[in-house]
C-alpha cells in the first residue's frame, strides 16, 4: 500500500489471521493483511503494484466468514479481508501447511537443480520458500521438462524456460505497468512458457524490470548474467542520474566494481520500477575514456598528465583575474552545481553562469526563475488529474517514469491525455492523447489538471508563456519537467545568469546582500549573467577570455559551440574524454555518480539523496576540486566536501522576499517552410551516459523519418525507402516511415544512430529540403 | 420402470431433421411467438419455476443464472452458448446441433430475450467442422426467415447471432476460459469475481449456458412448467440426453428423464456387449468419479450421483467390461487431463505432468505400494488446490479407481506390467466378445 492510498482509504475491515486481529482498508488482500501481522505467506506470483493473478496456488490458506469455512483452502493474493473473516495460513492449519507444501513440491518437480550456477541463487523466493514452505526430499523420480537455453528475448533479456515457474509477473508488468505487451505466454500446460512475437522482439524501455520482479532466474539480464553471486555484492543505495524523474535505485558492486543497478522502492516516486537506461546504462563509468589524472597541455600543444598542485595552479593562472563564463551542464547534483554557482560568483565575479547545455532562451531563463522556483506539482497530483497536457514533452522519451505514472491512471481510470507533439508518438498513443497544435488549442482544464512542460518548450518563443497561461487561467497544475537529472538542483543552486543560489535573483539588492553575508563576502557581482549562446559568443568575440566546463557536449547547443571554445582558455571538469577535454588548456578529473555522494532535485523539486557506492573511490567531486581552484585563486568558497556543502544549501534556505516576475511573450507559432524538421530525443539513443553498453544500445528504436504519405507521394518514395534530409550545412539519410504528421513536417530522433541532428543540419528544428534518395 | 421421453432428439431420424422446414413441421419457432408476447421477466420465472438446470456438468439452476443479469444498467448483455462439448465420452451437444441446430437457435432467441441481450454467440468446438456447417446454416436461415436480426417477429426484439469456432482446447468448456477465447485471447480461466453475470464477455453482463440447456427451454414455453416438472425427480426436474458409449450393445444418445438408472438405460440400449459383464462406468465423463456394477440403481439425477460419491456431469455413460485394465483407462484419461492442461496453476500444470509418468510407471509394473500412497497423496495436492476445476477432474478417475480397485493396481506390481490383453477390450476383436 502506498501513502497516498492510506490517506484516501476510509472505510476499513477487520479479520482474525492466525488468531491475531487486523484491522485493514476494505479491498485489501489476505496476503498483504498477514504481511502487517509479520506473517509471511509464500508466493510467486502475487506482486502488490500487479493485478492478483491466482496462478502459482502457492499462497494457499485456509478461510471461514461469519463461521461458515471455505470447503478447500483459498489464494490468499486474491480473496480481499471481510469482516468476521478467520484465516488460518500455514502456521495454524495443517490443511494449509500440506496445500503449500504439496505446491511447492509441484513447482521444483520441472524446475532444474541448477542454483550453484544460476544468477539467482542466493536471492531466489523460489530457493528461499523452497527452504521454509518445501519438502527436504524430492519424491518426484520422473523426467524433468527440459527447453533449449536461454532464449534471447531481446538483446538486453534473455530467458531460461526450465527455470520458469509461469508466475506471469513478467507478462503483467509489461501489459499492465509499461503498456508493453510484447512478451505473452503461450503452449499450455507444462510446455507454457513465455514468448516473444515471432517478428516483435521484447523492446520496451522498461524491460528490466521484468528482470527485477521475476521470482526465479528465468529471466536474467544480459550485461550481468554469470557476473556475480548476490551474497558477494555490496549494495547501496543511490538515485538515477540519467533523468528528471526521480528514481530510487540500488546499486550492487563487487570489489570496487559496479555490476548492476536495480529499481529502488519509493512509492511515492518510481514506486518499484525503473527504465531500462536508469538500469543498464552504467558502463559509461569504466570505460576507458574515463579521466584519471589530471591533465595541462604543454608548450608543445599536447595534454600532459600532471599533479594536482600543477594542473590547479595552471587552472588558476589561466582563470585568475579575467573574465570568465561558466558552463555546468545538466547533469550535476545539486551540490556540485552549488559549487559552481558559488565559484563563478566568489572566485570569478561573475554571473556568466548556464547550467542549460541545450537549446535555450531568454524567456526560458524568465521562466526558470519566476516560475520554476516555487513549482511544487507532484506525482500524487498525477494520481488524482482529470486532465494531464504535455506541452513539448514527450514522457517516455523523455521522463519515463512519468510516462508510468500517467499510463497507470489512463489505464485505471481513462484519464484525459493531451499533447501538442506534431505526431503521436508510441508513448502518446498508449496514453490515448489527444494531439492539439499548441496550448493555444486547450480549454476545460480545472485546478485538479496538471500541465506538465518539457525543456523544448524554450524552442517555440512564447510557448512557455502560453503554459503559464493555462495554468494560471485555469488553476491547473503546473510542472517543468527536464530531460536531464541535474537541471532542478542547478537551478536552485543559481546556476543561471539572473538567479543566486535558494533563489535569490541577482537583481535584488536586498537577496545579494543577504547572500553576501552568507558567504562572508563584501559583494557579489551586479550584471545579469549571460546565458550559454552568450557566454560562448563572448568567448568566440574575446569578450570573455576563459571558460570553466563541467560535463557538457557542445553538439548538444549548436554546431559551433565547439569552434567558439578553440580560442579560449577552457578548464574542463569531466568524467570522460570527450570533445571539451580535447580542446581544454586544464582538464581536472572528477568523480561520477557511484564514486561520490550526493543529490539531484528531481522534476518536482524534491532531493534525491544517494550514497558513495565505491569507498576507496580516488576521484572527488566537482564541488570539492572547485573548492581547491578557488583556494589556489585566493578566494576560497569553502566547500571542502559534498556533506558541508549539503549543510550549507540547508543553512542558507530559499529566499522568501520579492520574486522576479514573468515577463510573458506572445505565442509565435513556428514558420510555415516548405518543409520543417520536427525532433526529439529517444529514450535510449548515442547519449553520453550510454556509452559502452551494446545490449542495451541493442533495444534502442530505430532512427526514421516520419512523414505523411501526402509527402511520401510527393516525393515518390513508400515505407523503409531512403530519404535525405538536408540543410545549408549538411544532411541525414533515414529510412522513411509513413505516419500521420502534417504534410510539410517531417520528424526525426533527435540523436540516434544515423539521425544526429545538431552536429548533421545545424540545429534541432527549422527549414530543410527532403528529397529521395 | 423410465422410459424414454425422446423432445430433443424426437425427429433424429427423419433425414432432413436438420432442416428449418422439419422443425417448423413439428412445432418448432411456436416458442418464440409465445415467449415474445410475455415479458422478459415472465420468462425468466417460467425457466426458474420449471426447475431446469444447467445441463452441462454443474448443475447450475438456468433460470437463476438468468436472473442475475443486472436489468436497466444500460449496458451490453450477451448470451454465450457453450457448445465446446469436449469431455471424454461426452457426445450429446455434437449430435443434437447435427441433429437439429434449430431447436437451439430457438432456445437463444428466447434467453436472449429474456436477459435483454442483443447479441448471442454460440462457442462451437472446433473439430467438428460439419456441425460448424450445419449450423451455420441453420443461422443463415433463420436470419432469412426474420427469426434472427432485427425487430424479430415485429415484435421490436432484435439479436444478432455469431457462431465461433474454438481452436481446439478442452479448457475453453470452461466459462471464463471460453469468454476469454471468444474475445480472441488464449483460453485459460479468469480470476472469479467478478462472475461472468456482472463482468464477462467484453467486460458486459454475460450468462453462459449448455447447448441442452438452451435447447431445452422451448419446450418448456411450449408445454409447460407442469409438464417439464412432470418429468425428473424432485430437485432434478425434466428430462435429459444421456450419451451412452462403450462396450454397450448400442450405444448412443437417450434422452430420458432425470432420475433413470443404469440398469434401465442399458436394458433400453440392449446390455453390455455380449458375453461381458460391466466392470466400472462414469456418470457423466471421465471427470466424474467412476461407478461400478454396485451403482447400477443410483437414480442418475443431479443428488443421486452425487449421494452415491460422484457427479451427474455431463451424463456421458461411458461403459467399460471385465477386459478393460482400468490402470491403463485411467492413465488415458490422465493423459488427455495433462494434454489439455492450460498451464495456468501450479497443481495442475505440474501435477498432471508427474501423474502421467506416476502412471506409466505403474501399468508396467513399475513401483511398490507404496507409490499408490504417493499418488493418492499427490492427487489430495491437487483436487481443490487448482484455479479451476480441471485438475479436479483429471485426479477424480485416479481416485476412484483406487477405491474401486486397488487390488488391480497392486496385480499390475506383482505381476510386473499390466495383466490384461488390450485387444480384447476392443471393439473390434470379435475372438473373446
Amino acid at each position: 500500500m502506498t501513502p497516498e492510498q492510506a490517506v484516501v482509504s476510509v472505510e476499513t475491515v477487520s479479520a482474525i489471521i492466525d488468531g491475531l486481529e487486523v484491522t485493514v482498508p476494505k479491498g485489501t488482500l489476505i496476503i498483504r493483511a498477514a504481511e502487517q501481522l509479520g506473517i509471511a505467506i509464500p508466493r510467486f506470483c502475487d506482486h502488490p503494484l500487479l493485478a492478483p493473478a491466482g496462478a502459482c496456488r502457492q499462497c494457499l490458506v485456509d478461510v471461514e466468514i461469519n463461521g461458515r469455512a471455505f470447503p478447500k483452502p483459498q489464494a490468499s493474493c486474491t480473496m480481499p479481508v471481510e469482516n468476521n473473516m478467520v484465516v488460518k495460513t500455514q502456521n495454524t492449519s495443517p490443511v494449509a501447511a500440506k496445500a503449500q507444501e504439496g505446491i511447492m513440491e509441484f513447482l521444483l518437480i520441472n524446475h532444474p537443480l541448477d542454483c550453484p550456477v544460476c544468477d539467482k541463487g542466493g536471492e531466489c523466493p523460489l530457493q528461499n520458500q523452497a527452504m521454509s514452505a518445501g519438502r527436504s526430499e524430492t519424491r518426484f523420480e520422473g523426467e524433468k521438462r527440459t527447453f533449449e537455453k536461454p532464449i534471447n528475448i531481446s538483446s538486453q533479456v534473455l530467458l531460461d524456460r526450465e527455470r520458469c515457474v509461469l508466475c506471469a509477473r513478467c507478462t503483467r508488468f509489461s501489459e499492465e505497468i509499461a503498456g508493453d505487451p510484447f512478451i505473452t505466454l503461450n503452449e499450455r500446460g507444462a510446455l507454457q512458457q513465455v514468448g516473444i512475437y515471432e517478428n516483435q522482439p521484447f523492446e520496451s524501455y522498461y524491460s528490466g524490470n521484468t528482470v527485477q520482479i521475476c521470482p526465479v532466474g528465468a529471466l536474467t539480464g544480459a550485461s550481468y548474467r554469470f557476473r556475480a553471486r548476490p551474497f558477494d555484492l555490496v549494495s547501496v543505495n543511490s538515485a538515477c542520474e540519467h533523468c528528471a524523474s526521480g528514481c530510487d535505485l540500488r546499486t550492487d558492486i563487487r570489489r570496487g566494481k559496479t555490476l548492476r543497478r536495480l529499481a529502488g522502492d519509493d512509492p511515492a516516486v518510481n514506486q518499484e520500477w525503473n527504465c531500462d537506461k536508469g538500469r543498464w546504462a552504467f558502463k559509461y563509468l569504466t570505460t576507458r575514456e574515463r579521466v584519471k589524472s589530471p591533465l595541462v597541455r604543454g608548450s608543445d600543444g599536447e595534454l600532459h598528465e600532471a599533479s594536482w598542485p600543477e594542473a590547479l595552479a595552471a587552472a588558476a593562472a589561466g582563470l585568475k583575474g579575467k573574465r570568465v563564463g561558466v558552463l555546468t551542464g545538466g547533469r550535476l547534483t545539486h551540490e556540485d552545481a552549488y559549487g559552481y554557482s558559488k565559484f563563478a560568483r566568489v572566485a570569478l565575479g561573475t554571473n556568466d553562469i548556464d547550467f542549460r547545455a541545450r537549446p535555450h532562451s531568454d524567456e526560458e531563463r524568465d521562466f526558470l526563475a519566476a516560475v520554476v522556483t516555487d513549482l511544487k506539482t507532484s506525482y500524487l497530483d498525477i494520481d488524482k488529474a482529470d486532465h494531464v497536457v504535455l506541452l513539448s514533452f514527450e514522457p517516455e522519451e523523455e521522463s519515463p517514469i512519468v510516462f508510468l505514472r500517467v499510463y497507470r491512471q489512463v489505464r485505471k481510470r481513462g484519464l484525459l491525455v493531451t499533447s501538442d507533439a506534431p505526431i503521436a508518438s508510441r508513448g502518446s498513443q498508449k496514453l490515448n492523447a489527444t494531439l492539439v497544435k499548441s496550448a493555444l488549442d486547450i480549454s476545460g482544464l480545472t485546478s485538479q489538471s496538471v500541465i506538465l512542460v518539457g525543456e523544448r518548450a524554450a524552442e517555440v518563443e512564447g510557448a512557455l508563456s502560453a503554459a503559464l497561461e493555462l495554468a494560471q487561467s485555469s488553476g491547473a497544475k503546473l510542472a517543468w519537467i527536464p530531460r536531464r537529472a541535474g537541471e532542478r538542483g542547478a537551478l536552485a543552486a543559481g546556476a543561471l545568469g539572473n538567479l543566486l543560489p535558494g533563489n535569490r535573483p541577482v537583481a535584488d539588492s536586498a537577496a545579494r546582500v543577504d547572500l553576501q553575508s552568507a558567504w562572508g563576502v563584501n559583494s557579489l557581482p551586479t550584471t545579469p549573467g549571460r546565458s550559454t549562446a552568450e557566454i560562448l559568443s563572448a568567448l568566440n568575440d574575446e569578450s570573455l577570455d576563459a571558460v570553466v566546463i563541467g560535463g557538457v557536449d557542445p553538439m548538444d547547443i549548436s554546431v559551433d559551440a565547439l569552434n567558439q571554445l578553440l580560442n579560449t582558455f577552457v578548464v574542463s571538469l569531466e568524467i570522460s574524454h570527450s570533445a571539451v577535454t580535447a580542446i581544454a588548456d586544464v582538464v581536472l578529473p572528477v568523480a561520477a555518480v557511484i564514486e561520490k555522494s550526493g543529490s539531484y532535485l528531481d522534476w518536482r523539486g524534491s532531493a534525491r539523496r544517494f550514497d558513495k557506492g565505491l569507498e576507496d573511490a580516488e576521484l572527488r567531486s566537482d564541488v570539492r576540486i572547485l573548492s581547491m581552484l578557488a583556494d589556489e585563486m585566493g578566494a576560497p568558497i569553502n566547500l571542502p566536501t559534498v556533506s558541508a556543502t549539503a549543510r550549507e544549501i540547508e543553512s542558507l534556505g530559499s529566499w522568501d522576499g520579492a520574486k522576479p516576475t514573468m515577463n510573458k511573450r506572445a505565442y509565435v507559432a513556428p514558420a510555415v517552410e516548405e518543409m520543417t524538421l520536427v525532433s526529439w530525443r529517444f529514450l535510449l539513443d548515442l547519449g553520453t551516459l550510454q556509452l559502452g553498453e551494446a545490449n542495451l544500445a541493442g533495444t534502442a528504436k530505430e532512427a526514421r523519418a516520419h512523414i505523411s504519405s501526402a509527402t511520401a507521394a510527393t516525393l515518390g518514395v513508400t515505407e523503409a525507402d531512403l530519404v535525405v534530409i538536408s540543410s545549408d550545412l549538411g544532411s541525414i539519410e533515414l529510412p522513411v516511415s509513413i505516419r500521420e504528421i502534417a504534410d510539410n513536417l517531417v520528424w526525426v530522433p533527435r540523436n540516434s544512430a544515423g539521425s544526429q541532428v545538431i552536429p548533421s543540419l545545424g540545429f534541432a528544428s527549422g527549414a530543410v529540403k527532403v528529397a529521395k534518395r | 420402470m423410465s422410459t424414454l421421453t425422446p423432445i430433443l432428439s424426437a425427429h433424429w431420424n427423419e433425414a432432413d431433421s436438420f432442416t428449418m422446414a422439419s422443425y417448423k413441421r413439428h412445432g418448432g419457432y411456436k416458442a418464440i411467438e409465445t415467449a415474445l408476447k410475455s415479458t422478459p421477466d415472465e420468462v425468466i420465472a417460467q425457466i426458474k419455476e420449471s426447475g431446469l438446470r444447467g445441463r452441462g456438468g454443474a448443475g447450475f439452476p438456468t433460470g437463476s443464472k438468468w436472473g442475475f443479469i443486472p436489468q436497466g444498467d444500460n449496458k451490453a448483455h450477451y448470451l454465450v452458448v457453450n457448445a465446446d462439448e469436449s469431455e471424454p465420452g461426452t457426445c450429446k451437444d455434437i449430435p443434437l446441433l447435427l441433429a437439429n441446430p434449430h431447436v437451439l437457435i430457438e432456445g437463444i432467441i428466447i434467453g436472449s430475450y429474456a436477459i435483454r441481450a442483443n447479441h448471442s454467440f454460440i462457442y462451437l468446438r472446433g473439430e467438428v467442422v460439419h456441425v460448424f456447417r450445419r449450423v451455420q446454416k441453420a443461422i443463415e436461415d433463420a436470419y432469412a426467415a426474420g427469426l434472427l436480426g432485427k425487430n424479430i417477429l415485429g415484435s421490436g426484439f432484435d439479436l444478432e447471432l455469431t457462431l465461433h469456432a474454438g481452436a481446439g482446447a478442452y479448457i475453453c468448456g470452461e466459462e471464463t476460459a471460453l469468454l476469454d477465447s471468444l474475445e480472441g485471447f488464449r483460453g485459460q480461466p479468469r480470476l472469479r469475481p467478478p462472475f461472468p453475470a456482472i463482468a464477462g464477455l467484453y467486460a458486459m453482463p454475460t450468462v453462459v449456458n449448455n447447448v441442452e440447456s438452451i435447447a431445452s427451454v422451448p419446450s418448456i414455453i411450449n408445454s409447460g412448467v407442469e409438464w417439464f416438472q412432470s418429468m425428473g425427480t424432485e430437485k432434478s426436474k425434466g428430462y435429459t440426453l444421456y450419451s451412452l458409449s462403450g462396450h454397450v450393445a448400442n450405444p448412443g444418445q437417450f434422452e430420458a428423464p432425470l432420475g433413470i438408472t443404469l440398469r434401465e438405460i442399458l436394458e433400453l440400449a440392449g446390455g453390455i456387449r455380449a458375453g461381458h459383464q460391466l466392470k466400472f462406468w462414469t456418470p457423466g465423463g471421465s471427470s466424474t468419479p467412476m461407478f461400478t456394477a454396485e451403482h447400477l440403481d443410483v437414480p442418475l439425477d443431479y443428488e443421486g450421483v452425487s449421494a452415491a460419491g460422484s457427479m451427474l456431469g455431463t451424463k456421458a455413460l461411458q461403459i467399460f467390461d471385465e477386459t478393460t485394465c482400468v490402470v491403463r483407462a485411467v492413465l488415458r484419461w490422465v493423459e488427455f487431463y495433462k494434454h489439455e492442461s492450460c498451464g495456468k496453476c501450479t497443481p495442475c500444470r505440474e501435477g498432471t505432468w508427474w501423474l502421467v509418468q506416476m502412471l506409466k510407471d505403474l501399468e508396467a509394473g513399475k513401483g511398490t505400494e507404496a507409490d499408490l500412497e504417493k499418488l493418492l497423496d499427490l492427487c489430495d495436492n491437487i483436487a481443490g488446490r487448482s484455479f479451476c476445476a480441471l485438475a479436479d477432474g483429471a485426479v477424480s478417475p485416479i481416485i476412484s479407481s483406487l477405491k474401486y480397485f486397488r487390488s488391480e493396481y497392486i496385480t499390475h506390481l506383482t505381476n510386473g506390467g499390466c495383466p490384461f490383453d488390450p485387444v480384447a477390450s476392443t471393439l473390434f476383436e470379435t475372438a473373446g466378445a
